[in-house]
């Protein structure tokens, strides 16, 4: 038997089946790829291997024997040990803090010669470059990740598992990444690697499992399968890969930044002297690490950011100064989908009536709410974008991510904006719930309609936009032709190296 | 000037100090919940679940050990309910706590005005001595601070003394290191192998021991007969004190003792004829902690620095399957 | 082992026979309380229901104690929907009696019907612009409404004893500190031997549910109390909203203190509240914020509160008793939430091989 073997693995979330019976194995010595889209039930597989989640049904194998995780406390003892894709740093303590704490260390004290000891051996062996005393909050997504590998190396965790590891890093740093995962299976590790991106399982992993909608489809070793093969069993039939970029004769210039800069709390700016325009009838993208001041360049548009220096123009009147409410009354829009996706932009807890009436309400005439417009609105967006729901009386948060999502857009979009500003609208979801929403965001460009989109995946932008915008630590680094850049300038860009 | 020190000063800050003990040792209680994570606004229902206690029991067995460790246990069973309610069954911590300080109250009342009232127990000299204000040899002959940081009684020692050990378990050990982490976020706590109900539970229970202590002051120290809702708010000045402390039970020294300073006024500047004020009706001076504490709100909200913030998942509920 | 996992949905019939459970559970546990205290439950619990709903006097008294804390648990209840905490019901129900005394000591010869408007507008003024302190701290410098409307509270009692012992002292008590009764035109009139605050009562809670669930203001404060940034996000004038709900919250509990100054005091002392501010809290959380219920809920916790006293004399108990069983209930009622958005699973699952060889090495 392989040394960790998980055998008929069900996992079930109310009315969600998100692992239905999946047998999974992993030996020493390989970097394992657990490859599937979003939602395909990956990380659930994997937080039920390391404690988080306590199955439905299945049974847990390490080094022959079989175990049973009533915490991730069991799971740490048997050597496993989990990166997670939202790291499980505490941002005000040290590096060595958030190594030391619970199985990190022992002993009495916090701070011990011996962890250092351990910490400095670990970091020779593997390659991984910490500094102990820097704060978590302090540090670079890439940083941060390093301290993470070091925290479950440390408790001596000989089964690591790495959640959507590249997803925030450049080329670059993924390089770095793969030269210790190497490392590690040399020393004898089971590395399993969670991604969704086909390169990376082609480059790193020795073997390859892939899961489709909760279900394990087949497992196969690297060399003898193809990128063409892994994408058919993923998405469950072949999809044209492409993303269509609608030809579209670009129109009159909509918005124009001059030089704006915002503040952060640190009174640093987190945007430095942005300028470019955008123009009706184009989809802008940028491209940038989380954190490069995507956020604070929707919220400057918005209304939403207090703008220290520079001007906002659109169609040619200053909005810098204007409430985000005659913003919107001036027709631009935002969606904005933030990490837990329901932190912006939509009312967990209220119906998709009463979301819906959260742009609409203030033009409803008189002091009172006309909840009869409001449904009738909810309905015509549920129909038009298909939103798959009981009714318009249904809570927000009782549907899927996709349905959010749609809920989300397709209220923006029923206000017929003319600049249309959206943020990870796909963050989260499968690749059919995607393309509608490619779909979507096409036809607001062929009528006409303006579009900043703000995106993570290099490829999706690089099909869908007509430009692309590079940001790093608030600056713009340059804006390309996605036509005629490659994958590789863009990374070098997203670090801050210009050509 | 020199005479004008001792004199009135040295009473004065005594007095101070004094007043300050018993919300010290509840703001510390209320600091070690805080850093698990639960916001627990119970405080001064547990504190006057103690004072009840601690006079009953005096009354009863005339007995300092038994009397301090009751008022403790008493103030551990409210944080009983309340750590129950918040951390198995994960009910909001605000309504939780603000329901515990009027059951607490409750709960007072009625066994003060069944059983306590008109008894005194200022004839039970093992507790009544015990709880004297100890002149600590040659230390407090000092001129000016000898009488007051070491004329005074059990209840401002324990404060300090509390106060140092706190400040070292959280900083320096292991079990601190892993407290902080439950509170900063239970899900990385979680993750690292911290059983993070347990540690909720014992920490909610220590500082629900040490309001019960604090609260005995009220009932036993401050005054020797039972009145009704002797705490007079003090817990909920203590609440808002952890903020002023930043979570750092080294600065709720400082922290209290300047409200002990405005608790103090009332007993000392009442009826005395001030320079260019003129007498002070008592009213306002009884108002003084209520407005600073006020005052200190705002400070403190103003004066935010990353490192002074509340632990960041002060007030939320934890579920390991939250997705 | 016993297994948590997240509920998915449950019905409304299915939440409310988990509220009721709760509530029998509570008076079990307080039955087992009272025991504690060498009393008979049963006995307590039935001289409760006689003193306080049977007999034509002690329906009376509970109407009496329902009206101020149906009012301020409509107002609490604002303000608890934005989730902005209002603890300080208290302060803003003594600065309405203030506000209403200031009318009466003022303005004694004027006509019922222009004093006693007039003093229902000025007690919302003088409540509101007190509720105004937290709402502008909190706005403008962020710091805790929980805290600052707590000692609030302290300092409204306190400064209704420096009026009743100072400016506003009565002649007619033998130096005793107390403000003059009210003259006649300046009392609430009566109908059903009830003082007609209830009709205001009812009329309150009519435009507290309009309000909440028909308005644009209404639903500005649900929204914001859902999530502040989405709420900015939707182009809402935070800053606003939060003073305006804040004021009106607290502009209603000083409506309760009016009524409760001239329809029942026929004065004001700073004992008056008997505690009701608090009790409200309790209310309108476990009516779950919608006037309509609120009536129901303080009606009943009226009831219990007026039960309490009248064993206080018959079963020798104090009436404290009420605050007890009060926090018996909400604590189970807090409680039980958990039931409608969890389950609780309990597996006969047997343990592994590996479990009892980990156990060894232990």
């Amino acid at each position: 038997m392989a040394y960790v073997r998980l055998e008929n693995i069900t996992k079930i979330f109310g009315s969600v089946t998100a692992n239905d019976k999946i047998t999974f194995e992993v030996e020493k010595g390989e970097i394992h790829a657990l490859l599937g889209e979003n939602g395909s039930g990956k990380s659930t597989l994997m937080n039920i291997l390391s404690g988080i989640y306590a199955p439905n049904s299945g049974s847990i194998y390490i080094g022959g024997k079989e175990v049973a995780f009533a915490s991730p406390k069991d799971s740490i003892d048997a050597g496993i040990g989990m990166v997670h894709q939202h790291f499980k740093l505490v941002d005000v303590f040290t590096a060595r803090e958030n190594i030391a704490a619970g199985k990190g260390s022992r002993g009495f004290w916090s701070s011990t010669a011996e962890l250092n000891k351990r910490i400095a051996d670990i970091a020779e062996k593997y390659g991984l470059a910490v500094e102990l005393d820097k704060k978590i909050y302090d540090m670079s997504v890439s940083e941060k990740q390093t301290v993470e590998i070091m925290k479950v190396l440390c408790r001596g965790a000989d089964i690591l598992i790495l959640d959507e590891p590249t997803a925030v890093l450049t080329p670059q740093e993924i390089q770095i990444l793969f030269d210790i995962l190497r490392n590690m299976k040399k020393a004898g590790c089971a590395v399993v690697i969670i991604t969704h991106k086909l390169n990376e399982v082609m480059e790193i992993s020795d073997r390859v499992t892939v899961l489709q909608k909760g279900k394990c489809i087949e497992t196969l070793k690297t060399s003898e399968t193809n990128p063409q093969q892994l994408t058919e069993m993923m998405v469950g039939k072949a999809v044209n890969l492409d993303i269509e970029c609608v030809p579209m004769e670009r129109g009159r210039k909509l918005l124009s930044l001059d030089k704006v800069c915002v503040k952060n709390k640190e009174n640093r700016n987190a945007l430095d002297e942005v300028s470019f325009d955008v123009f009706s009838g184009e989809i802008l993208g940028i491209a940038g690490i989380a954190g490069s001041g995507q956020k604070e360049l929707c919220e400057a548009i918005a209304g939403l950011e207090k703008v220290s220096e520079g001007d906002i123009i659109f169609k040619d009147e200053s909005i810098v100064q204007l409430s985000p409410r005659d913003i919107i009354r001036r027709g631009i829009t935002m969606s904005f989908v933030p990490e837990d996706r329901l932190g912006m932009g939509l009312v967990a807890g209220m119906d998709i009536v009463e979301n819906v009436l959260l742009k609409a309400y203030q033009n409803m005439p008189g002091m009172f709410i006309n909840r009869a417009e409001g449904r009738r609105i909810a309905d015509d967006i549920i129909e038009r974008f298909q939103i798959y729901t009981p009714s318009a009386s249904h809570t927000v948060k009782k549907l899927s991510g996709g349905n959010i999502q749609k809920v989300l857009l397709g209220r923006e979009i029923n206000l017929n904006p003319e600049l249309l500003i959206t943020a990870y609208p796909v963050r989260g979801l499968d690749i059919g719930a995607s393309y509608k929403i490619y779909d979507i965001l096409n036809e607001q460009k062929q009528k006409g309609v303006g579009i900043i989109f703000v995106g993570e995946d290099l490829d999706v932008l690089l099909h869908l936009c007509d430009r692309l915008m590079v940001m790093h630590s608030g600056k713009i680094m340059d804006i390309v032709d996605p036509k005629s850049v490659t994958k590789e300038q863009v990374g070098m860009l997203m670090m801050g190296h210009k050509q | 000037m020199i005479d004008f020190l001792l004199d009135q000063l040295a009473p004065f800050l005594q007095t101070a100090l004094r007043m300050g003990s018993p919300i010290l040792i509840a703001t510390l209680g209320g600091i070690i919940c805080e850093k698990a994570g639960h916001l627990n606004l119970g405080v001064e229902g547990m504190m006057l679940m103690g004072a009840i206690t601690a006079f009953m029991t005096a009354y009863n067995t005339n007995n300092i050990f038994l009397t301090l460790f009751a008022a403790g246990m008493a103030g551990l069973v409210g944080a009983l309910i309340y750590a129950f309610i918040t951390v198995t069954l994960r009910a909001n911590h605000t309504v939780t706590g603000l329901v515990l300080s009027i059951f607490g109250a409750g709960y007072a009342t009625y066994i003060g005005s069944t059983s306590a009232v008109g008894k005194s127990i200022a004839d039970k000299t093992n507790v009544v001595n015990a709880i004297q204000d100890i002149e600590i040899p040659y230390l407090s002959d000092i001129p000016f601070i000898g009488p007051v940081i070491f004329g005074q009684s059990i209840y401002f020692y324990l404060g300090i003394a509390v106060a140092v050990i706190m400040y070292l378990y959280l900083k320096k050990t292991k079990a601190g290191l892993n407290l902080r982490m439950v509170g900063e976020n239970p899900g990385a706590a979680d993750a690292s192998g911290i059983n993070v109900a347990l540690y909720k539970y014992i920490h909610i229970l220590a500082g629900g021991f040490l309001c019960g202590i604090a609260g005995s002051f009220y009932s036993i120290k401050l005054v020797r007969t039972w009145t009704s809702g002797p705490t007079a708010g003090d817990g909920w000045i203590a609440v808002a004190l952890i903020i002023f402390a930043t979570w750092n039970p080294l600065k709720a020294i400082f922290g209290s003792f300047f409200f002990g300073v405005f608790k103090g006024l009332q007993f000392k500047i009442q009826n005395v004829a001030l320079p260019v004020i003129g007498t002070i009706k008592p009213q306002y001076l009884e108002m003084l902690p209520y407005i600073m504490t006020v005052v200190v709100l705002v400070f403190i909200a103003v004066k935010k620095k990353r490192e002074n913030q509340p632990p960041n998942a002060l007030g939320a509920p934890y579920f390991r399957e939250e997705r | 082992m016993i297994k948590i996992v997240k509920q998915n949905e449950v019905s409304k019939k299915q939440s409310i026979l988990i509220m009721l459970g709760a509530i029998a559970i509570a008076f079990v546990i307080s039955g087992i309380v009272i025991a504690a205290f060498g009393k008979n439950p049963f006995q307590v619990f039935a001289g409760m229901v006689q003193g306080a709903l049977l007999k034509p006097y002690g329906i009376k008294q509970t109407l009496n104690k329902a009206i101020p804390l149906v009012v301020l648990s409509l107002g609490v209840s604002i303000a608890f929907k934005m989730k902005f905490w209002n603890i300080g019901a208290e302060g803003q129900f003594y600065f309405g009696a203030i506000g209403a005394t200031f009318c009466v000591t003022y303005f004694p010869n004027l006509p019922a019907y222009i004093l006693l408007p007039l003093m229902m507008v000025v007690a919302m003024l003088f409540a509101g612009i007190y509720a105004l302190i937290p709402a502008l701290l909190k706005v403008r410098f962020g710091a805790s409404e929980t805290l600052v409307t707590l000692m609030l509270n302290y300092i409204a009692v306190i400064f209704v004893d420096v009026l009743q012992s100072g400016v506003w002292k009565s002649a007619d008590y033998m130096g005793r500190n107390h403000v003059a009764k009210y003259p006649e035109n300046a009392l609430l009139p009566k109908l059903f031997g009830v003082h007609i605050g209830w009709i205001f009562a009812l009329i309150l809670a009519v435009i507290v549910y309009i309000l909440l669930k028909k308005t644009k203001l209404g639903y500005e404060i649900s929204v914001l109390g859902e999530n502040e940034r989405t709420a900015r996000y939707a182009g809402m004038n935070v800053t606003k909203i939060v003073i305006l709900a804040a004021v009106l919250s607290g502009g209603i509990c000083g409506i309760a203190g009016m009524l409760q100054a001239t329809g029942y005091e026929g004065t004001m002392t700073d004992t008056m509240s008997g505690g009701f501010g608090f009790t409200a809290i309790i209310t309108a959380w476990l009516a779950n914020l919608s006037a309509p219920i609120i009536i129901v809920v303080s009606f009943l916790f009226a009831a219990l509160l007026r039960g309490s006293e009248a064993i206080e004399s018959s079963m020798k108990m104090s009436p404290a008793i009420a605050e007890i069983i009060q926090g018996i209930i909400l604590f189970c009622v807090l409680g039980s939430h958990f039931f409608t958005n969890y389950k609780v699973i309990i597996s006969k699952r047997v343990k592994t091989s590996a479990e009892k060889g980990a156990e060894k090495n232990d």
